[in-house]
């Protein structure tokens, strides 16, 4: 687990949004890798300074599922703002990232 | 704990070389030789509310409490309290198996609205908490109840496709005993998402549908891979003890016998069949309304009591204290055997519950009571709450519970008139004695005739006798049968009296012949020996004529000599001179 923290920045939401987020990952598989170098990418790109990153890896810390309910990985849960939301996957497609995460709506860039 | 139908810990003969995982579900086992494929994962599929989750539950939870087998069962729909709450109702106590170690139930519900997928994923962390799971309680079963909602969640369908026929393979790899849940889906497809494709080995249907404006359950196993099973559609019920399902007739028929005879209370019919019926047979008494059905089951009942033995009875119309009072107007006093603990009542509309809870309670007192004989009066009350075939499934349930238990059974069921012997629930050939009883009218009365339809095993009558109703309880009589039929009441009373009329008349005719006869019989001998004393005067007469001829003829004779002798003649020719 290892938080980062990014750079003042926003362009979409209101400034004071602070973003907890939590990646579940199942060992270092290729999925995994691209998973957290995607969600890295786009937080610098459009959270930068108000974004925390959490990774748990279910390998070595499988109770951990039962608490968010995971069953897919990766998984990402923003904890925050609520309400909470789930994005599954490798996170490759960053439109349908942001979209999860309430950064932009699902019409597409306003 | 509730009787199953095979002892805990035994299973029962399996048919193939599969090996079979137990359900402990009352009648699955009998129905498919054993219960589940052992290590393969089998699917149970139905429309909503139709039971397949307490199914899955059932077989996690008399596993880990009955077979020492522990389970995981993984909820995607429903939370674990809710599932706490579910089968609480049946008995079934998830907090306390998870508490013991013997359980596992970890709720993973998936809303599709907090979901969104971007990319590549695979399911590893259900295969990871799964696993987990498996080791923490050392299981044996899993039931996932309802995976297929992840296929609606997740959406990408070929990704959870490969990764569910993954879970498969694991889940066998590690000899697990799987049970999957699936909704049912439309036009005949046996799931939503075809997943009865990926579980070959064994599937079931379940269904709930409406007919006759009534609720049925009913089961049915699609198929079932290297196993003989029945192929039937078999109703179930859930009770309050878990799932029920029963054959529509015994399958196994390898109840008890005894050649023990149990009196009816009617001294007269026990004779009729050579001793009363055999202790732990069913003894079906129809007839129409007030033809004395109910007191002829008390009077069983009573007798029953008498004994010393306890006795159930069963009014679906009655209250207890309106039956006793009516039983105590023909003599029969079941208050004192309440009073005493032998007897218990049980009142209860049939149409207050379904034929589910019906059952479900008739077992429970059955087994609270341990009876040596049950009456249920009348089980065509039944058809008020279920269509003509589910009764007819239930009469015979409740007749399976009685004999495998060694009760006897008395059912009653009325007949209407119009609709000669047959009875309005189909159950004649599940009983043993039939009796029927009958109005006759006539000379503007109404009587009872009593009649022996069958009784198994049994030299039984073949008469027909009255069935009347005294202030001592029930009778029997003779019937008159004469040449105006079968006479019953004060038409029988008169034709005894006229018979008895008739025979003291001819007994005065005979008397009267019989002297006639003395008579005559006198008048003869005295005209024979008046006959004889003629005859023997003339016999007399006719000797004395005789001597007389003889003597004047020596006369005569010695005359011609000295005639002779003075004319000095010939000898004389006799033959012409006399």
């Amino acid at each position: 687990m290892e938080p980062t923290c990014g750079a003042d920045s926003n362009r979409v939401d209101g400034p004071s949004k602070e973003y907890e987020l939590r990646l579940y990952l199942a060992g270092h598989s290729p999925k995994s890798v691209r998973a957290v170098e995607n969600l890295r990418r786009a937080c610098e790109e459009h959270l930068a300074g108000r974004y925390r990153i959490e990774l748990v890896d279910l390998l070595e810390n499988p109770q951990l599922a039962r608490g968010d309910e995971i069953i897919a990985v990766p998984t990402l849960v923003r904890k925050l703002p609520q309400p909470v939301r789930k994005i599954i996957g490798d996170l490759s497609d960053t439109e349908k990232l942001l979209v999860g995460l309430q950064l932009r709506s699902a019409g597409g860039p306003p | 704990m509730a009787p199953s139908i095979h002892a805990p810990g035994t299973r029962p003969a399996v048919s193939s070389g599969l090996e079979k995982a137990p359900t402990g579900i009352r009648g699955f086992d009998e129905i498919t030789g054993g219960g589940l494929p052992r290590g393969r994962a089998s699917l149970v599929t139905g429309g909503p509310g139709a039971g397949k989750t307490l199914f899955g539950l059932e077989f996690l939870v008399r596993g880990a409490r009955d077979f020492d087998e522990p389970g995981v069962l993984l909820a995607f729909e429903e939370s674990a309290e809710e599932l706490a709450d579910d089968v609480a109702s049946l008995g079934f106590d998830l907090a306390g198996l998870e508490a013991g170690g013997h359980l596992v139930v970890d709720a993973c519900r998936v809303d599709a609205t907090e979901f969104v997928t971007t990319g590549e994923f695979d399911l590893d962390g259900l295969f990871i908490r799964l696993s987990a799971a498996v080791q923490a309680v050392g299981a044996r079963r899993v039931v996932l109840d309802t995976i297929e909602v992840l296929f609606g969640a997740l959406d990408n369908e070929a990704v959870v496709r490969a990764e569910f026929s993954r879970l498969l393979r694991w889940l066998k790899d590690q000899g697990l005993t799987t049970l999957i849940t699936g909704e049912r889906g439309r036009e005949g497809q046996l799931t939503r998402y075809g997943i009865e494709e990926y579980v070959s080995d064994c599937v079931i249907v379940l269904d709930h549908r409406m007919h006759d404006e009534i609720a049925t359950r009913r089961l049915r196993i699609v198929k079932y891979r290297g196993s003989r099973h029945g192929t039937n559609e078999y109703p179930f019920l859930v009770t309050d003890r878990g799932l029920m399902i029963w054959p529509i007739t015994s399958t196994q028929l390898t109840y008890p016998v005894s050649t023990d005879r149990v009196s009816l209370g009617v001294p007269r019919l026990d004779q009729m069949l050579t001793g009363g019926v055999h202790r732990g047979s069913t003894v079906l008494i129809t007839g129409s309304a007030g033809t004395g059905k109910t007191t002829l089951a008390a009077s069983a009942a009573d007798a029953a009591c008498a004994r010393g033995e306890p006795a159930l009875f069963v009014s679906f119309e009655e209250s207890p204290d309106q039956l006793v009072r009516n039983m105590r107007s023909v003599g029969i006093d079941l208050g004192r055997w309440v009073g005493a603990g032998l007897l218990r009542l049980w009142g209860q509309r049939a149409t207050a519950f379904g034929l589910e809870s019906h059952l479900a309670g008739i077992e429970r007192l059955l087994d609270e009571t341990t009876p040596g004989i049950a009456v249920l009066d009348a089980v065509g009350s039944l058809t008020h709450i279920g269509a003509q075939s589910e009764v007819t499934a239930a009469v015979a349930r409740e007749v399976d519970m009685m004999k495998s238990r060694g009760i006897t059974g008395i059912l009653t069921s009325l007949t209407h008139e119009d609709q000669g012997e047959t009875s309005s629930v189909d159950a004649s050939s599940l009983i043993d004695t039939w009796l029927l009883l009958r109005n006759v009218e006539s000379d503007g009365e109404r009587n009872r005739l009593l009649f022996v339809i069958k009784s198994r095993g049994t030299a039984h009558s073949n008469q027909v006798r009255e069935f009347i109703l005294t202030d001592r309880g029930p009778e029997l009589l003779d019937v008159s049968v004469g040449p105006r039929g079968v006479l019953t009441g004060s038409a029988r009373m008169t034709q005894v009296a006229e018979e008895r009329a008739a025979e003291a008349e001819r007994r005065g005719e005979l008397e009267r012949r019989q002297l006639d006869l003395a008579r005559r019989s006198a008048e003869v001998e005295a005209q024979i020996a008046l006959l004889r004393e003629q005859l023997a005067t003339e016999t007399a007469e006719l000797d004395r004529l005789v001597v007389e001829q003889s003597r004047g003829e020596d006369a005569r004779a010695a005359a011609r000599a000295t005639l002779a002798r003075r004319r000095q003649g010939d000898l004389p020719r006799p033959g012409r001179e006399a």
